[in-house]
């Protein structure tokens, strides 16, 4: 029925609508063949250090609660800091990885923050700001972690 | 015409709110903290005790891990949302989230609050 009044009337009304819901999308699911531009990866690294942040904080908060404990807690602190696997600082190296999620979520946020406000969202612009997002994040985490090691 | 389905729960607009909200609070926290820390007389744990001590620093810590624990409530559930995908499972991973939350926000008073 509807696609015989579509026939008569051209296309509009139903059949239109129709199509619309019935049409086939393509789907480009194959994430090794998806080449993102530099927003995008700053968009899915937004949420990837989000997620490692969000599963670390237990194992943040207890440290902060032993940096602050007993002598004893603070024994056990400083043995966690220092605990190494085959000569890596690998508790160290963990917080270095979460230092720099912490400092990519603040970077990428600021810059979700400002294209909120309509800051910056001509493509060039937008393009140079995920650069600057990735740079400034990269370089935080290395002055921070050297001045906290 | 186009007839809209209105459905939903309408959290969507608080949440976008809370989401900046609460990222604001945490961004001004981290700036004064990061002053703080550099600006120690010593890199050692009893200056490091003094420095968290402090009532304002207790109180805008304890601010802070709030608004850590609600932007990570919006963050994570979007996540869910756009992943997982049986109502069942995503129910007990919202809960889960939620409790986890809650409970890290205990923690972090009884650290503060021993001081």
């Amino acid at each position: 029925m509807a696609r015989c009044l579509g026939s008569v009337n051209g296309v509009k009304g139903v059949s239109m609508a129709e199509t619309a819901v019935k049409k086939e999308r393509p789907k480009h699911l194959n994430l090794a063949q998806i080449r993102l531009p530099l927003p995008g990866y700053v968009s899915i690294l937004h949420r990837v250090s989000g997620v490692g942040l969000f599963l670390c904080l237990p194992v943040l908060i207890a440290l902060f609660g032993a940096s602050l404990g007993s002598a004893e807690e603070l024994e056990c602190y400083r043995a966690t800091m220092a605990y190494s696997v085959l000569g890596l600082p690998v508790v160290k190296l963990l917080l270095l990885g979460l230092l720099w999620a912490y400092l990519h979520h603040f970077c990428a946020g600021i810059r979700f923050l400002l294209l909120d406000m309509h800051v910056g969202v001509e493509l060039p612009r937008a393009r140079a700001s995920a650069w600057v997002v990735m740079g400034v994040s990269l370089v935080l985490t290395v002055v921070l972690g050297v001045l906290t090691w | 015409m186009v007839k809209r389905l209105a459905v939903g729960a309408h959290y969507g607009l608080r949440d976008w709110l809370a989401q900046r909200v609460t990222a604001t609070v945490m961004a001004i926290y981290t700036v004064y903290m990061v002053v703080r820390v550099l600006s120690l007389p010593a890199f050692d744990n009893a200056a490091w005790r003094v420095l968290m001590s402090g009532s304002f620093t207790k109180f805008a810590s304890f601010l802070f891990a709030l608004a850590l624990f609600y932007h990570a409530w919006v963050g994570v559930r979007d996540i869910w949302m756009d992943y997982v995908k049986p109502l069942s499972v995503r129910l007990i991973l919202h809960v889960m989230t939620l409790l986890a939350l809650v409970g890290y926000a205990g923690w972090v008073a009884t650290i503060l609050w021993r001081l």
